[in-house]
């Protein structure tokens, strides 16, 4: 039997398009220090370090891990770090809480980050290569054509990906770490946004940011201990499955609903929209949030984008399962950090700690990442209670 | 199975000029250079260490005190390159070492120009060698020599006053970029003018381009079937945004096309068509490159057109013809 583990500290940075005052190792420092300071405990504290982030292309330094040991305090300790695409964040935190749970360590720092400006993630996603045709241009026009398939066999009005585009950028003018503070933002302003990858508007995608998230998980007796209120891991679940093979459901794929079903399993959850109190899911474009809505059990399928249009995942329009209440991947996308911020976010709630995007009295909640070609998922539920 | 399979590869370089934000700490190291001046930084054990790190190796404590250092000091341990390399900092043969320099406790590694490797020894004296002009890089210092070498003097003095925030950090990498044996057999018959998949001789599943292997039965895939000229829309994005070194002009239709007897779609340009005339279930034709154009690669495809035949239903893209048979 797996013992139990606790978020005890988060630490964020701020998320914006360029941190040019500070380098990548600073920048991971900027977040770990705060995670710490959150759980008020010190390097000496910490036992382990796990650390994750998208591809080295982004930043061009090759297996930056070592390199920030020094940052993260790992002198004479063991580090690690998981590569798991954009799902990243989410495995990471994961990989954290099994090393917790197992009972190897007792209290465990990790770690997630992007610092996109140092290039540009277009490129580093559609570079070409011999024998292949060159058609990619970027992740949007990779998720595009599944998002038009989504439309078409839902019927979904064209303006849900546009309520969903404006929903998550009000949730994320509540919260100050956000990338992109649009308080006024309206549907009219994303509908006239340009088109990228139609059926996308530029609007409708998350923006490019430099980032960093972190977390202290501890043990049972350690989060016992902690100041602060500790988030309970209930359930943790990863799940993966090939890019390319004849007959793959793209749009709701096996291993989302697969990784679901286990995660709720293990939190003792039958009903996702009742017994959740709030979710942070990863929607990098849009169209993910109906999508994601029927691929996690929250709604029917074909039925996603009726929760969006009614409110239902809207903070503000007090929605009885508000997604994405930090203003999502949508507002702000350091990728290696992306997944991790989910986990955090979702922690924060039931700690109370979310600030002015606090979810009232949430109990239980959701974190969700996804990666790749929506092929690799990470899941947690976190709650306030143990059990 | 096709025997003409020869191996295909290719030179391929991977690269960007990345643009790295230095942080206050090297930032100053890097502006100190460029004003030819050495500043390590006082470690929490008070040791100095150089070039100077933001957080301490030991504690991990944020450090900040700065200490000048002497632009001259010790070989520690070095290493002779005979035979440079064309990224090495200097086109004759050389050293690399660790220099512990005057007011440092941790050495440093840079590069010593000397006549010969029995120049070199654990324990020699050597002097930074300026550049002519400074910019705040590591090759601000132009190698390390022999103490007692002369030095001209004659540098172009730093007038730039902004401290250093940041360096272009080039990174290029060439592979020998090699096309697996699936691959280069599908390859080998696209330069004939022939699309040639390969079937799961499990799932009987048709894969093209072919990749060797059924991701979804995990079996490798060696029955190869000539396809048609004609493929189905099973979905498409209009790219309104250029594709980075791509002379594609936008807007365009990059469509996800399942080709007549395959059950996969690949994706390929849509031409000689409204845009806004494309659909999901739309039945089109691949438009070859003349002939004498035709290499390995997808490219003699030139796009696809649409065709005057009905559309598919959805329901059916894809999953027709079972097999290819």
């Amino acid at each position: 039997m797996a013992q139990l583990a606790a978020v005890v500290g988060v630490g964020q940075t701020k998320y914006k398009t360029k941190r040019g005052d500070v380098s990548i190792a600073g920048l991971v420092r900027e977040a770990a220090q705060n995670a710490l300071n959150d759980a008020q405990l010190t390097w000496d504290d910490i036992d382990a370090v796990i650390l994750g982030k998208a591809p080295d292309m982004f930043e061009g330094v090759i297996m930056p891990e070592l390199y920030l040991t020094d940052a993260l305090g790992c002198n004479g300790k063991p580090m690690l770090r998981v590569h798991t695409a954009g799902s990243v964040g989410g495995s990471t935190a994961i990989v954290a809480a099994s090393y917790v749970q197992s009972g190897v360590f007792k209290r465990i720092l990790t770690v997630s980050f992007e610092k996109q400006s140092e290039s540009n993630a277009m490129w580093a996603l559609s570079n070409p290569q011999p024998f292949s045709p060159h058609l990619n241009a970027g992740a949007g026009g990779y998720f595009a054509p599944i998002i038009r398939e989504y439309m078409r066999r839902s019927n979904a009005p064209y303006d849900a990906g546009i309520k969903v585009a404006v929903k998550d950028r009000l949730h994320g003018a509540k919260n100050p770490l956000a990338h992109l503070q649009l308080p006024e933002i309206t549907m009219k302003e994303v509908e006239d946004s340009p088109m990228l990858w139609e059926p996308l508007r530029f609007l409708e995608a998350c923006p490019s940011s430099d980032g960093a998230c972190a977390m202290v998980i501890a043990n049972e007796d350690l989060a016992e201990q902690s100041p602060g209120k500790p988030a309970w891991i209930r359930g943790a679940a990863m799940r993966s499955e090939p890019t390319m093979y004849a007959g793959r459901e793209q749009v709701n794929p096996q291993a989302g609903r697969d990784c679901a079903k286990d995660v709720y399993k293990q939190a003792g959850i039958d009903n996702p929209r009742k017994d959740l109190d709030c979710a942070e899911v990863y929607v990098p474009f849009s169209w993910y949030e109906p999508m994601w809505l029927e691929n996690l059990g929250f709604a029917e399928d074909g039925k996603g984008w009726e929760l969006t249009m009614s409110g239902a995942t809207s903070l503000l329009e007090g929605g009885d399962i508000p997604w994405n209440c930090s203003g999502g991947v949508l507002s702000s996308n350091p990728i290696g950090a992306s997944g991790m911020i989910r986990f955090a976010e979702a922690a924060q709630q039931v700690r109370g700690e979310a600030g002015d995007h606090q979810v009232d009295g949430a109990k239980t909640a959701l974190g969700h990442a996804y990666g790749g070609g929506a092929q690799f998922y990470s899941m947690w539920v976190v709650s306030s209670e143990k059990h | 199975m096709s025997s003409s399979a020869e191996i295909l590869s290719q030179a391929f370089t991977l690269g960007y000029t990345y643009t790295r934000s230095t942080g206050p700490i090297v930032g100053q190291f890097l502006t100190a250079l460029r004003d030819r001046k050495m500043v390590g930084i006082k470690g929490s054990d008070g040791k100095v260490l150089m070039p100077p790190v933001e957080f301490d190796p030991v504690s991990a404590q944020a450090l900040s005190d700065f200490v000048d250092v002497a632009d001259c000091g010790v070989v520690q341990t070095w290493s002779w390159v005979s035979e440079p390399r064309k990224a090495h900092p200097s086109d004759k043969p050389f050293a690399w070492a660790l220099i512990k320099l005057d007011g440092a406790d941790t050495p440093m590694l840079h590069w010593v120009d000397a006549d010969d490797a029995a120049q070199m020894s654990t324990g020699m004296r050597v002097k930074a060698r300026w550049a002519e002009k400074t910019q705040g890089l590591i090759s601000d210092i132009n190698g390390f020599v022999p103490e007692a070498t002369a030095l001209s003097e004659d540098y172009q003095a730093n007038e730039a006053e902004e401290p250093i925030t940041g360096i272009d950090s080039p990174s290029y990498l060439t592979y020998n970029f090699t096309a697996g044996g699936a691959t280069a057999r599908y390859l080998a018959e696209l330069k004939k003018g022939k699309l040639v998949g390969q079937r799961c001789p499990s799932c009987e599943n048709v894969y093209i381009p072919p990749r060797g292997s059924c991701a979804a039965c995990g079996v490798a895939t060696t029955d190869e079937v000539e396809l048609t000229n004609k493929a189905t829309v099973e979905s498409f994005t209009i790219v309104y945004i250029p594709i980075p070194n791509n002379p594609i002009k936008p807007p365009y239709v990059i469509a996800n096309l399942v080709l007549d007897g395959a059950n996969i779609s690949f994706l390929h340009l849509l031409s000689e068509c409204k845009n806004e005339d494309v659909r999901i279930g739309m039945r089109v034709e691949a438009v070859w490159k003349p002939e004498e154009e035709w290499g390995y690669a997808m490219e003699n495809i030139q796009y696809f057109k649409p065709i005057d035949e009905p559309d598919v239903p959805v329901e059916e893209i894809g999953k027709l013809k079972k097999g290819g048979r």
